[in-house]
């Protein structure tokens, strides 16, 4: 059906897919596998048209298939049905069905009602979905959407449909008759390419399988020659050869360099100790012990119907834990219920010993708590205002005079400048310039420079280092450490397992709003982490 | 060009504007460059002043607030109702003006809490929460007096508008305030944040309901305040008072720079904007124009100055 042949692909100069090859053969389901990152969506944007490939060609039914665009795509018979779905959920299911291509009275520009429905009402019967064509899309569930889809891609008289993490926003019913329906679909000779972290879905619905791993193909063959644990194996085989900073083994104040602000009981603390060592960073296992069983953060029974479930888990002092797991597994929902944005039905959150659960941001962070989210610019920073407004936001209170509480400005401008300096933003950007002119790595150390600038206990950051590039990720990997060796709380939500393996002292498992599982440092081990994050395959 | 580039940037391009505006229309306006005309400027500057002063910090927020002119003649009828020496509830007594000002404030508080709080807490969209206001309570101040004006008010009030220098040195006052608040407290910088990206002022633990009902309250109690001295000015409380200055306010605001999209914006800004809206005003009046006519012009002198604004910030963008 479709076959690649040396498919390669590069963003700036790094690599995404490497020489990849593999055939669809007619009428099979061929199931894609591979972590985040390992080239699945580039290849995918690849054959539907949305980026063009370095070097390599594809064969579409035995001629070449070169597409420009998606639409061209389309005209091949290739349809894409998406983890985000993408209907107009205003318009009911016969108008997003046949969006691009009403039937029409004639020459008349005018809709032929009767037959959209009828056609439509065809469609959705061979998808199985019980509903009227007329009905709002917008009325459906997650699993009705994806079966709209579908009857939208069996209307373009699609040959090839691929299928992008179809079940992750399933139940298990829907899941069951999307099952159901990909069985009819290759019965009747329709060829498929179903992408899912779900691996025991993967083995029971395909003919064959590849696995990529850093953009290349490294395992291929019919099912019989898998299991779970091949592909697990085969995803996951990779040294650790990415840049972490050695945890604890570097000085932590490079003379002249400004020191990050802390609460002021961890300052005394640290007062106590010989000064040689506030230049030097402690062994942690040595030094830390009295702090490290010091609870910041406990979380008991924490449930949100829908979203997380029974959710109990504890951060000490100098801790720094990560929270692995896949998309949509609950995790940042998870940090905004701790931060007070999202309401949560049961449970409780203690914050140093007392009680937070009901409060509001702003009490919580009067109380050492920061949060920094997983998309900087729609909730970390004002793009358009300037880094030293965006980075005093959160602690205006703290820089007043009295007796009339107007703003202290040399005080704030000195505080600025120092934890900008701590922060190691780039010395050349000056401190009126709005945010949006920075460089992403930039744009985040602002954001961890407004968080640290209020004197945190506990930090939860989300996807700390997304869209960063990789010397500044190097330097917020630094800044992390460095506030966990001087006492402060860390919680690291990220999707990159080997930042959570270089940087954390203990890294729990979520998936379906769960904690499945909970690693110390002596036993990190991809495998049993990505299959705690993976093998669910939510059909009984 | 150089020169003409930093005029550009400028933010004091809309006072450089209104100056050339003035001497190149002194020599044509009869009676434009008076010291009397001067004067009947300042006087109508300054009541619009206070008001869009408090437009500024709505707008700030990224709100907008049409309701501000409907306050203006509520509390202008209100007050004359309570402090008027003839049928005034206080009559006479020599608590009367404190106490007919302090309803006036008042009353322009509470409509202000009350659109502040429906776009807050009930998340309604800032236009439509304030259009409705403005009709309900432009209504309700024309049904309470029955379309009647009340005179009869005690001198030493009228002397609050009618007398130029206490007008001004009030609003001078107010304009001190309301900037310092602006520019050197921890309020000022919470609007400017709410108005630049409010989710994530909320995440920083900026109040945002809060600092958007206060935003409302500040507009309609500077409303009231310029009503006050509208209402001395004309020495009688009048239900239609200001009906006709609405988009003098809101085209004096925005020419001045404060952005319709919130973040941005200054009191000093403001002060350019009314000064040449007023400007403008009062030598299409002096030309002899119809109220038509001087419409015309003003649109499309507002228009201009909006096309200069995006340049500017199309030149800001390049530089």
């Amino acid at each position: 059906m479709i076959s690649f042949h040396d498919i390669s692909k590069g963003f700036s100069g790094v690599p995404v897919l490497r020489r990849v090859s593999f055939a669809v053969a007619e009428g099979h389901t061929l199931g894609l596998v591979g972590e985040n990152g390992a080239g699945k969506s580039t290849l995918m944007n690849i054959l539907g048209g949305n980026l063009q490939p370095d070097g390599g060609s594809m064969l579409l039914a035995g001629q070449p298939y070169a597409p420009r665009h998606p639409t061209e795509a389309g005209r091949h018979g290739l349809a894409f049905i998406h983890q985000e779905l993408n209907l107009f959920a205003n318009l009911s299911i016969a108008e997003n069905i046949f969006l691009t291509a009403f039937p029409r009275w004639g020459p008349f520009p005018f809709i032929d009602r009767t037959t959209l429905r009828v056609q439509t009402a065809g469609l959705l019967q061979q998808v199985g979905l019980d509903l009227p064509p007329e009905t709002p899309v917008e009325r459906l569930s997650a699993g009705e959407r994806q079966l709209v889809e579908i009857a939208k891609a069996l209307s373009q008289n699609a040959r090839l449909i691929i299928l992008d993490e179809p079940s992750t926003s399933l139940s298990a019913r829907e899941t069951v008759i999307l099952f159901a329906l990909i069985d009819r679909l290759r019965a009747r000779g329709i060829s498929m390419i179903y992408i899912s972290h779900a691996l025991d879905d993967v083995l029971r619905l395909c003919d064959d399988i590849v696995v990529l791993r850093d953009g290349e193909r490294v395992g291929a063959g019919p099912r019989a020659q898998f299991t779970s644990e091949r592909m697990i194996s085969l995803m996951v085989g990779r040294s650790l050869n990415r840049l972490f900073p050695e945890r604890a083994s570097q000085p932590l104040h490079e003379p002249g360099r400004a020191e990050l602000p802390l609460s002021p009981k961890i300052r005394a603390a640290q007062q106590r100790r010989p000064t040689h060592q506030r230049f030097m960073v402690p062994m942690r296992v040595a030094e830390n012990v009295e702090t490290t069983q010091e609870v910041l953060l406990e979380v008991s029974h924490l449930s949100q119907p829908g979203i997380i479930r029974d959710i109990s888990l504890v951060l000490h002092r100098g801790e720094i834990l990560g929270l692995s797991g896949l998309m949509g597994a609950g995790r940042s929902e998870l940090a905004r219920i701790l931060f007070g944005l999202d309401p949560c039905a049961r449970g409780e959150i203690r914050l140093k010993g007392s009680s937070i659960s009901g409060r509001s941001p702003k009490w919580r962070i009067q109380r050492g708590l920061a949060f920094l989210t997983e998309n900087r610019r729609e909730e970390g920073l004002c793009m358009e205002s300037a880094i030293a407004d965006n980075i005093a936001l959160v602690s205006l209170g703290q820089h007043t005079r009295p007796p009339l509480g107007f703003l202290d400005f040399p005080k704030l401008r000195q505080a600025v400048s120092n934890i900008r300096n701590a922060v190691r933003l780039t010395a050349t950007v000056r401190d009126e310039q709005p945010v949006k002119t920075l460089s992403g790595g930039n744009q985040q150390k602002v954001v961890l420079a407004k968080w640290l600038l209020s004197q945190p206990e506990v930090l939860i950051l989300d996807e700390p280092t997304r869209g960063v590039d990789v010397g500044a990720k190097y330097e917020v990997y630094q800044l992390i450490n460095e506030l966990a060796e001087r006492g402060a709380g860390v919680l690291i939500i990220s999707s990159e397992l080997e930042e959570l393996i270089g940087l954390c002292d203990r890294i729990l498992v979520m998936g379906r709003g769960e904690i499945r599982d909970e690693l110390n440092r002596e036993e990190f081990n991809r495998e049993r982490i990505l299959r705690a994050a993976l093998c669910d395959s939510v059909t009984p | 060009m150089a020169i003409l580039k930093r005029l550009m940037l400028s933010e004091y391009l809309v006072l450089f504007l209104s100056v050339l505006y003035f001497v190149a229309l002194a020599p044509f306006t009869p009676g434009f460059a008076t010291f009397d005309n001067c004067g009947n400027l300042l006087a109508t500057l300054l009541p619009l002043f206070v008001v869009a002063m408090g437009l500024t910090f709505v707008l700030i927020t990224g709100g907008i607030d049409l309701s501000v002119t409907s306050i203006i003649a509520l509390t202008s009828v209100a007050g004359a109702a309570t402090l008027n020496s003839s049928t005034g509830w206080l009559a006479g007594s020599s608590l009367a003006i404190p106490v007919g000002i302090a309803v006036m404030l008042l009353i322009g508080g509470a409509v202000g809490l009350w659109n502040g709080l429906a776009i807050a807490k009930f998340r309604m969209p800032p236009f439509i929460v304030t259009l409705t206001t403005m009709m309900f309570v432009s209504g309700l101040a024309i049904w309470l007096t029955q379309s009647k004006n009340i005179n009869h008010l005690p001198a030493a009030f009228n002397a609050l508008g009618g007398k130029t220098w206490v007008a001004f040195f009030i609003t001078a006052a107010l304009a001190v305030v309301a900037h310092v608040m602006l520019s050197r407290s921890r309020w000022g910088r919470w609007l400017y944040a709410v108005g630049h990206n409010a989710r994530a002022s909320l995440i920083s633990g900026v109040p945002v309901a809060g600092v958007t009902v206060s935003a409302y309250v500040a507009s309609g109690v500077l409303a009231a305040l310029a009503s006050v001295i509208y209402t001395g000015q004309a020495e009688t409380g009048s239900p239609v008072m200001g009906q006709r200055i609405l988009l003098d306010i809101i085209g004096a605001t925005v020419i001045g720079g404060t952005s319709l999209f919130g973040g941005k914006g200054k009191v000093l800004w403001t002060l350019f904007g009314v000064l040449f809206i007023k400007l403008m005003d009062n030598s299409l009046n002096l030309l002899d124009l119809s109220y038509f006519s001087i419409m015309m012009v003003k649109g499309g002198v507002i228009l201009f100055a909006a096309l200069m604004d995006s340049m500017r910030n199309q030149v800001l963008v390049a530089a």
